[in-house]
């Protein structure tokens, strides 16, 4: 901004001097002097990839040139985005090229050897990966297969999660292996296990140019996912008939195109849910056909606790915590009657609502002729009875039939690139295996088992810790070798001063940090590996409509970085099987005897099937480079081994990279757009019309959930609640978006949002720095009365991305009890100002 | 006038300080100097850019950020305030830049006769600029600057 400017006078006449200098006899390439024009030189290449940020699953083009990346834009060819991405999607070319870039591990180190207090130290991967050994030995030896554990990631690519989860479920057999998808969209795949009993969302994004009405519970689309956001504007602004409502704790930018806003007081969404489905019921708007067919009813356990350490007063008073997921029989006349209490009146009265926007949206549902899609995120997802909400918004769609064809469609969306593709369908969950089947069964464990040609019981039956209980089993000293991959917890995880900071200082433990950046996490670690990141590997993503899609590695990673899938099956090879498996499991196939975890698991015949020379001409692979096989095509066909026939199935892998993208189940090479529907899903058996085939007798499941209070309100010393969540230009803990300049100066840091009138009460302005504290820690950071968040009285809104400012040392890590999942938008805190400069 | 115990001190805060850079090894300018227990101030809140000079684009296809404030601007269902001065048919007077003609195409690439409601919403793309640094730099480096470096024993 400091360089002399020019007039446009001035820079036309050194132009000219310039071409004549040329013309003077200085060799020039063909073309004009100021303008690349030969071929070779201009041509860049372009490949597809999907973006690395959020759940939409846009696809972008990518164009390298001499080994790097040098624009991005939105690839026209995909039907998610159809040529257009958010900013930060727009900014990918620069997500990879921080300066800080990790190039090396880094081991903390005095005199020359491991020590926990010690300073990082670049070392070698060989020495990195020897340590790290040692302390996964000892923590095995010590505690057997609960003593180590994994963090990872809904970024994960398919082939990363499978290749962990095998590693972990399989070879070190332990169960101790989460994705921070848990933080993420934990409450929506149980409530489909629990209302379907099949995970993933019957419809598709083309239910946006098909639907009359969209209704967003807790969910800020405009923000967090832009583009299905402008596909809603599209159809919103396109079709004047159409109707948008918008639900939230606080106001904020999808407002700007509400038909009907609705800002609640926090946890009463479910007091608003069962209103609307006795509105349905109480105007004679249930489709009765539908439900007698395809539904039946139970009444859900109540009083099920708040997911807190066991000793906590809230979960010692709780009666129905030990069964929370349960559930009993009722027919539909006890469901008419446990909805009758309530009423719309007494719900917009308990919500702080105006009754008549209630009855309105409540009309959207209940009138046959308007199609409604619902929309929900984090606000549904971070709920200490999210899974309760999620079968209360299904209830809705379901006693009205409202669902599984173009139009009609409850739809939750995901956060993570991969929370569906990776978390979900290869099942890196503690308590899951791929294609929806779980731990604790044994036919299912038996299907692993042999696909994995492993002998019987080689999978642990009981769910391992999941991402909560992880943190809090690190903080007790309990699990002692932990390795986290794609994701920075120590920002993310609720009550960080608690349990997620002193978990990972521990002096009993080793925390292994794989990134790409120096996050709070890996600073916290005691081994960081520096990694490869979206087009340095070869990748694939499945998003929030079920869509596969892949890409092709495109640039070489800078130094030593290496990709997780790399780390991970480098360091199998580092376990005998007589050192992780006891002599009887052994016994039951000797031919494994003597061989590493690496030949068992990924030199099984099955993984290695394929020969490098797969690999389309004119791509480098490192991993298959560095293996001798395709390690991509092996991995991903015995992953999609479990899946086919059975609802999931996948086309053939090649086919992916030819290909934006296809909606499983893909069958003889068709996807499919909406399941459960007759003509629409190959699954649905003919004459049934609509099969809700996740259980056997094929009928999903009408929930009787009531209102429960939050974990933590506001009182006398703490009186605001307190919600977190992001911000459209950075994305998740801003670890990528942050080292974006664009991005930075658009958002730089996080502000805490509140109502003017209570900055008034409290003698603050705009601009003044304010404590925001709870009974588990504080955080300084600028107030806010003005811009795009506009909180009601009594609540603050504090953004998470920025990690100057750990906005989680003051949440609470209560979580539903049956999805496990923390709720970051309600806990208490108090403002104050600084006065101390 | 300086006393002797005051030098000692600032010796040994200086001690302090080289020996916790190095002990770190490895650090985060975006966390800046607050050990990860403890939480340091927040610096002010810093002032939107705002002038009519536009910023250079990293690549073609990059979405302009926006050089000036847009406080207060009304972008919803009732108006477009952007629009107000870079509609085509407002340039004129505004002498702002004319919203790009890819703006006026529908998903399946037909043109209409004014801005797609797709592109409606113009902060999903474009964003403007608080005036500070960020802590850490990027190595990006643009396609021209590519094409300008002499290749390998070549002669440009």
């Amino acid at each position: 901004m400091t360089a002399p400017k020019l007039d446009r006078r001035q820079v036309l006449k050194l132009e000219a001097a310039a071409m004549a200098a040329l013309a003077g006899g200085m060799p020039v390439a063909a073309g004009a002097a100021n303008l690349v024009t030969e071929r070779a030189e201009s041509e860049m290449k372009w490949d597809k990839a999907p973006c690395r940020f959020c759940g939409t699953g846009c696809s972008v083009m990518v164009a390298t040139k001499d080994n790097r990346v040098v624009a991005t834009h939105g690839d026209i060819k995909s039907e998610v985005n159809r040529g257009l991405n958010c900013v930060k999607g727009y900014f990918l070319s620069k997500i990879m090229y921080g300066h800080d870039r990790l190039t090396k591990p880094l081991l903390r180190k005095k005199d020359g050897k491991y020590d926990k207090n010690g300073d990082f130290t670049e070392v070698s991967w060989n020495e990195a990966f020897d340590v790290m050994t040692e302390k996964f030995k000892a923590a095995l030896k010590k505690r057997g297969p609960s003593g180590i554990g994994m963090f990872g990631s809904g970024q994960w690519t398919i082939f990363e999660g499978y290749a962990a989860s095998k590693l972990f479920k399989a070879g070190f057999r332990s169960n101790n292996i989460d994705p921070n998808a848990r933080h993420c969209m934990a409450s929506t795949a149980v409530g489909f296990m629990r209302t379907f009993g099949i995970d993933e969302p019957m419809g598709c994004y083309d239910d946006i140019e098909a639907t009359d009405a969209f209704v967003l519970w807790g969910s800020n689309m405009a923000e967090m996912h832009p583009i299905l956001w402008t596909r809603v504007a599209d159809r919103r602004l396109s079709a004047p008939h159409v109707r948008v409502a918008v639900l939230s704790t606080f106001e904020h930018r999808s407002f700007d195109l509400a038909d009907i806003g609705l800002v609640f007081k926090p946890q009463t969404d479910l007091y608003l849910l069962n209103a609307i489905a006795n509105h349905i019921v109480k105007t004679g708007r249930v489709n009765k056909d539908f439900v007698d067919k395809h539904t039946l009813f139970k009444r859900g356990q109540t009083d099920i606790g708040y997911g807190l350490r066991p000793d906590h007063p809230l979960e010692k008073k709780a009666t129905g915590r030990a069964k929370a997921g349960d559930a009993q029989d009722m027919t539909y006349d006890e469901y008419v009657k446990f909805v009758s209490d309530y009423t719309l009146e007494k719900a917009a009265d308990m919500a702080g609502v105006p009754l008549s926007r209630l009855q309105a949206l409540a009309e959207l549902y209940a009138d046959p002729k308007v199609k409604v899609t619902s929309f929900w995120t984090m606000g549904f997802n971070q709920h200490t009875r999210g899974v309760w909400c999620n079968n209360l918004v299904y209830n809705i769609h379901l006693l009205t039939g409202k669902i599984s064809e173009p139009g009609n469609s409850p739809f939750s969306l995901t956060g993570q690139p991969s929370a569906c593709g990776t978390a979900r369908e290869v099942g890196t969950f503690s308590h899951r295996l791929p294609a929806d089947m779980v731990v604790t069964n044994k036919e299912h464990r038996a299907k692993a088992e042999h696909i994995w040609k492993l002998p019987e019981g080689t999978i642990p039956d009981k769910p391992g810790y999941h991402a909560v209980l992880q943190n809090r089993m690190l903080k007790d000293g309990l699990l002692n070798a932990y390795w986290i991959q794609v994701n920075n917890n120590l920002q993310a995880a609720a009550n960080g001063n608690e349990e997620t900071y002193p978990g990972y200082r521990n002096p009993e433990n080793f925390i292994v940090v794989s990134d790409a950046y120096p996050t709070v996490t890996a600073l916290a670690a005691d081994l960081i590996l520096p990694t490869a990141m979206w087009v340095e590997k070869e990748g694939a993503y499945g998003n929030a409509e079920r869509r596969t899609h892949t890409w092709h590695q495109l640039v070489s990673a800078p130094g030593e970085a290496r990709s997780d899938l790399w780390q991970l099956m480098e360091f199998s090879k580092r376990f005998k099987v007589e050192e992780v498996w006891p002599e009887e499991l052994i016994a039951k196939m000797p031919e494994y005897r003597g061989k590493t975890l690496f030949d068992v698991l990924y030199r099984n015949g099955q993984v290695d099937k394929f020969p490098v020379t797969d690999i389309e001409a004119g791509y480098a692979n490192d991993e298959s480079k560095a293996f001798g096989f395709y390690v991509h095509k092996g991995l991903f066909e015995e992953y999609a081994s479990f899946g086919r026939g059975h609802g999931h199935d996948l086309a053939p892998y090649d086919t992916y990279h030819e290909v934006r993208g296809l909606r499983w189940p893909v069958v003889n090479g068709q996807e499919t757009r909406w399941r459960f529907r007759e003509g629409l899903d190959p699954y649905v058996q003919q004459g049934t019309g609509v099969q809700f085939y996740g259980f056997p007798d094929g009928k999903a499941r009408i929930f009787a959930l009531p209102y429960e209070p939050p974990a933590e309100s506001p009182d006398k010393d703490f009186p605001f609640w307190l919600s977190t969540g992001r911000v459209l230009e950075h994305w998740h803990s801003g670890t990528m978006t942050r080292r974006v300049p664009e991005l930075y100066r658009a958002f730089p840091e996080a502000v805490c949002f509140m109502h003017p009138d209570d900055a008034a009460d409290l003698k603050l302005r705009r601009g003044d720095e304010v404590r925001v504290e709870s009974r588990r820690g504080f955080i300084r950071v600028r107030l806010e009365t003005r811009g795009r968040d506009k909180p009601p009285r009594g609540l603050v809104f504090v953004p998470w991305f920025d990690e100057s400012k750990l906005i989680n040392k003051v949440t609470l890590d209560a979580t539903d009890p049956i999805s496990l999942q923390t709720d970051y938008k309600k806990c208490a805190v108090r403002i104050e100002k600084v006065t101390t400069t | 006038m300086i006393g002797k115990s005051a030098i000692v001190v600032l010796a040994i805060a200086l001690v302090a300080a080289s020996s916790s850079l190095l002990a770190q090894g490895v650090t985060s300018g975006l966390r800046g100097p607050a050990p990860l227990n403890e939480e340091g101030p927040a610096p002010p809140m810093t002032p939107m850019r705002n002038t009519a000079e536009r910023e250079i684009r990293n690549y073609p296809e990059q979405p302009p950020v926006i050089p000036h404030s847009i406080d207060g601007y009304q972008v919803d269902m009732n108006g477009n305030k952007c629009l107000s001065c870079h509609a085509r048919a407002r340039t004129g007077e505004s002498q702002a830049p004319m919203v790009s003609i890819t703006h006026f195409m529908d998903r399946d690439g037909q043109f209409l006769a004014s801005v797609s409601p797709r592109r409606y919403f113009c902060t999903e793309c474009h964003v403007p600029q608080n005036v500070t640094t960020p802590p850490v730099t990027n190595d990006f480096v643009d396609i021209d600057t590519i094409l300008n470096r002499p290749a390998p024993g070549g002669h440009r």
